[in-house]
């Protein structure tokens, strides 16, 4: 039999205005159980607590209840005072006498009434409660990094600043991402290369980083702190380890027809390439697709160059298995196709580009060695006009939804490089909006218009198309309420950014949360933005949503620290309020196993004895202590009632429901 | 009719989730919005966590009414909990219909911890309803009476 | 003489940058003889940012503007419509060649009680 005290609070004159706190308290006394009923005027004061505490030393009691405001305002402070004077925690339960009747209830009778119903039924329920120990994991002291652009980049240095092994998994054969592709950067216009590379060299060069390029993850199993990965290196046919990166490959291979990914398709690669000269590691791969030995055997070229045999036409994929304490995800994003925009004629005329495309133009490392010249005919254009919000803040279903962020910001620098290197040529621009928030973005903008003469024409682009050498841009100009057409040499299309197409089976095998534009979910838009709601997994950059470099830099720094807290502990403590199975009444169904949103049940085949010596092995429901959340999801849908939830169990809630029944 | 409610209150139980109907009650009583005496809240960690079972056995025991209030679609604690409760909810009312429990004796809302005078509209909007139905008889173990 | 050297004109005269010109709308938010302009403030400023001018030469709203510059009061970013559409209004003045007013028909519209600085000004305003 269990020995229960009962502990009324007044709140000074909250509670005891319109409930008879001493009537409650004594009425409450005779309930089977209870062997001391107490009542005071604040419980949570320090004085309100040691009276608990002497209490339960002198009554020996085993479980509390606490009449007073919501648990949850004071639960856990009862619970330390309990804990304190050495019972379990979880043997307190609070009756909500306040929130709940006090203060919403004006008749002296009736609060009195209803604070005794929530008091019997707090002691219904304390009477099933069994004491808890929320339980302990270990944390593996080490990070995994997916996506190797510059948010995982700066996450994975930080991360490694802060002590910790952190390995950066990323799919294409070089680390940087779009960001390596810029030319300048807002607000600034500095270069792009100039601030990225330098970080780029201090992950290939800090012991802590390990960098894993042209690799993808095949498998997540585990939970916080405890996540086993297997991570796929596909075969780059060139060993990393002896290979120099001197290039005399590139130069002897003669299947010279490779789209050059790195400047977007504008140019050509050969089948064995470096993607660009900067590119970490700085190692040759090989396109299976092109190159001529592997497709049929003939050439061999580069390996008879290859002063470091570091050429392998045989290499297999290889799958590398590591334990890590964390993940963050940093897939960034990429421009959408615009097959659904005809208007722009972007795959009609050559002359369309989208904005990346663009930046390759403009670069002094890209395809025309940053000569502004039209991909067409070479000449050089005189009349550029740039449309924004191609495919963005489309709700018909050819773009997308939301707002892309970047674009406004890297237009407006585009027009003003333009204006500032060829001061010949003529930039319109049609807008929907110019949104411009950050610092110094507006001035920024601004003084493409006021200083550099960029044309903005409030409107947007209906058509576009050819008249001898020229595209007509046809579009509205709202603000003289006209249609115009611009006779232009170049279009420039400011596609809107999708994440990654990669993040989704990612997501899924991360059990973390998607939005329908596969964007990952952050567990609290504004207070926990670079969580997951999954314990353990960590946001970086665009994958969660639309953002700058400025922006997704801080976002990855923010998301190191939350890395560095959680790898900073030895164990985790989990919740104690957990479900678990029965393995006596589970059938294995597995439908628990469906429901759980956070993947903290497996399946496992246990032996159990019969008795007479004869033993059968069944399928059985295991719950992963560290990871349930304590939902309760499992324990409605388990059809033969073996999973039940710690601290709110069926039993529980029954007797609750009884106790407030009872007339 | 006035005189038998007078005598025998109709009783309601609530069950609430954790996250935000039960803090939106907790905004309710802190903003003072009242509701009346007789819905009676049960704490769970998410609308998910309520089992059919609970709702017969509430019938049984002589509740007129039960309501439950979790976290609006989309905003779940636990991301997809209040999906299981929507789902399974509707199928459980409609079989209740089928044994007489009439259909506006049971009721699915969703409150935000920020709706405190949502919550208390809901209460007294659904105890007017259940006032008006009387008492609930069909599922009341007679045993139970006092 | 030549359009962009007329546009010049114009730009000086009213000694108010376009470009500076956000398309608020403020400007025409607040002007009261609105509803009878042909062309509507913020767009005589974005004309004469584009270098427009043939269509704010004919427009009715250089005589309907009351120069109570109420937009350049509200104007956010220190442009002055008023100070353009003035500089419009001298500049068809100019290429006419003649007054709007005479000095002979002012006794027959003149009224007793209308004050001398309204005379004043309508000369400024309407006169080359």
């Amino acid at each position: 039999m269990q020995k229960i005290g009962v502990f009324v609070c007044w709140c000074g004159s909250n509670i005891s205005a319109t409930v008879d706190v001493k009537k409650v308290a004594e009425v409450l006394k005779a309930e089977p159980g209870v062997v001391v009923s107490e009542n005071y005027q604040y419980m949570c004061s320090e004085n309100g607590q040691a009276l608990i505490r002497n209490a339960i030393k002198e009554h020996g009691l085993t479980g509390v209840v606490v009449c007073s405001c919501s648990p949850r305002m004071h639960e856990a402070t009862f619970r330390k005072t309990c804990e304190s004077a050495g019972i379990n925690p979880y043997m307190v339960e609070i009756a909500n006498i306040r929130e709940q009747c006090s203060w919403i209830h004006k008749d002296i009778e009736e609060a009195t009434e209803k604070a005794i119903i929530l008091g019997r039924t707090a002691i219904a329920k304390l009477k099933l409660n069994a004491p808890l120990t929320a339980g302990e994991s270990a944390v593996t002291k080490r990070a995994l990094v997916i996506g190797g652009g510059i948010a995982g980049i700066q996450s994975a240095l930080d991360i490694a600043e802060a002590g910790f092994e952190v390995d950066i998994v990323e799919q294409s054969p070089t680390i940087g991402g779009n960001m390596a592709k810029l030319d300048k950067t807002f607000p600034t216009l500095d270069c792009a290369a100039c601030i990225l590379t330098p970080k780029m060299v201090d992950c290939a060069q800090n012991d802590k980083i390990d960098i894993m390029t042209f690799s993808e993850i095949e498998s997540v199993k585990g939970f916080v702190g405890n996540f086993k990965v297997e991570i796929r290196r596909k075969a780059r046919f060139v060993n990393e380890k002896t290979c120099t990166g001197c290039g005399v490959c590139m130069q002897k291979c003669p299947a010279k027809k490779g789209l050059n990914e790195f400047n977007m398709g504008l140019n050509n690669r050969p089948a064995i390439y470096i993607p660009f000269a900067q590119a970490i590691p700085n190692v040759a791969i090989i396109d299976p697709e092109q190159c001529l030995k592997i497709k049929n055997g003939k050439c061999g070229l580069c390996s008879m160059n290859c002063q470091v045999n570091a050429i392998d036409y045989t290499m297999k994929d290889e799958i590398v298995e590591r334990e890590y304490g964390a993940i963050v995800v940093a897939t960034g994003y990429k421009p959408i196709s615009l097959e659904n925009f005809n208007e722009y004629g972007y795959d009609t005329y050559k002359d369309v580009v989208t904005s990346l495309e663009f930046e390759r133009i403009m670069n002094a490392a890209g395809p025309t060695n940053g000569q502004l010249v039209r991909p067409s005919d070479g000449k050089h254009p005189h009349v550029i006009t740039f449309i924004q919000c191609v495919g963005s803040r489309d709700t018909s279903g050819c773009g997308k939804p939301y707002c892309s962020k970047i674009c406004c910001m890297y237009t407006a620098k585009h027009a003003m490089l333009l204006r500032e290197k060829y001061p010949d040529t003529e930039v319109h621009v049609f807008y929907i909006d110019v949104r411009t928030p950050g610092k110094n973005y507006d001035e920024f903008f601004r003084r493409a218009v006021e200083q550099y003469d960029v044309d903005y024409i409030k409107g947007m682009v209906g058509k576009v198309y050819k008249e001898g050498d020229k595209l007509m841009v046809q579009g509205s100009d709202l603000i003289n309420d006209e249609q115009v057409i611009i006779p232009s040499d170049m279009v420039v299309l400011a596609a809107a950014i999708e994440p990654n197409p990669s993040v989704r089976k990612i997501a899924t095998m991360l059990t973390a949360s998607i939005d329908t534009n596969n964007f990952l979910t952050e567990a609290h838009a504004k207070l926990r933005p670079v969580e997951s709601p999954t314990a353990g997994i960590f946001l970086s950059g665009v994958c969660q949503g639309p953002k700058d470099i400025p922006e997704t830099v801080s976002q990855a720094s923010a998301c190191a620290a939350k890395v560095i807290g959680l790898l900073a502990k030895d164990t985790l403590k989990c919740n104690a309020c957990v479900a678990h199975s029965d393995e006596m009444i589970c059938t294995g169904c597995s439908v628990c196993e469906n429901v759980c949103p956070y993947g903290a049940i497996t399946y496992v085949d246990k032996e159990f004895r019969l008795g007479g010596g004869k033993t059968e092995v069944r399928r059985v429901a295991q719950v992963n202590p560290a990871v349930c959340q304590g939902c309760g999801a499992c324990t409605v849908t388990c059809p033969s009632g073996a999973m039940d939830l710690k601290g709110f169990s069926t039993k529980q809630i029954m007797a609750e429901v009884d106790a407030v029944c009872k007339r | 009719m006035q005189e038998i409610n007078k005598e025998r209150k109709p009783l309601i139980v609530a069950f609430c989730c954790n996250w935000c109907s039960y803090a939106g009650a907790d905004l309710a009583g802190s903003s003072r919005l009242s509701y009346p005496a007789n819905v009676k809240i049960i704490r769970v960690p998410c609308s998910c966590r309520v089992n059919p079972l609970f709702i017969l056995k509430a019938f049984q025991r002589g509740a007129d009414g039960v309501i439950l209030c979790g976290c609006h679609p989309g905003d779940c604690h636990y991301t997809t909990g209040n999906y299981y409760t929507r789902r399974r909810m509707s199928l459980l009312f409609s079989m209740l219909d089928y044994l007489g429990i009439e259909r506006e004796r049971t009721r699915v809302e969703w409150v935000s911890a920020a709706e405190g005078a949502k919550f208390s509209n809901v209460m007294n909007d659904f105890a007017k309803t259940i006032n008006e139905l009387g008492e609930n008889k069909r599922l009341e173990d007679l045993r139970c009476k006092d | 003489m030549e359009k962009s050297e007329q546009i010049k004109l114009i730009k000086e005269r009213s000694g108010t940058d376009a470009k500076k010109c956000m398309k608020c709308g403020k400007c025409s938010g607040r002007c009261p003889a609105y509803a009878d302009m042909d062309i509507k403030p913020h767009q005589f400023v974005s004309y004469i940012e584009k270098g427009e001018i043939d269509k704010l030469l004919n427009s009715k709203s250089l005589f309907t503007c009351l120069t109570c510059f109420a937009c350049v009061e509200r104007c956010p970013r220190g442009v002055a419509p008023a100070a353009i559409i003035e500089a419009v209004r001298q500049e068809v003045i100019r290429m006419q060649g003649e007054n709007r007013v005479k000095a002979e028909e002012i006794p027959e519209i003149v009224d007793d009680k209308i004050p001398q600085q309204l005379l004043v000004s309508m000369f400024r305003k309407y006169n080359k």
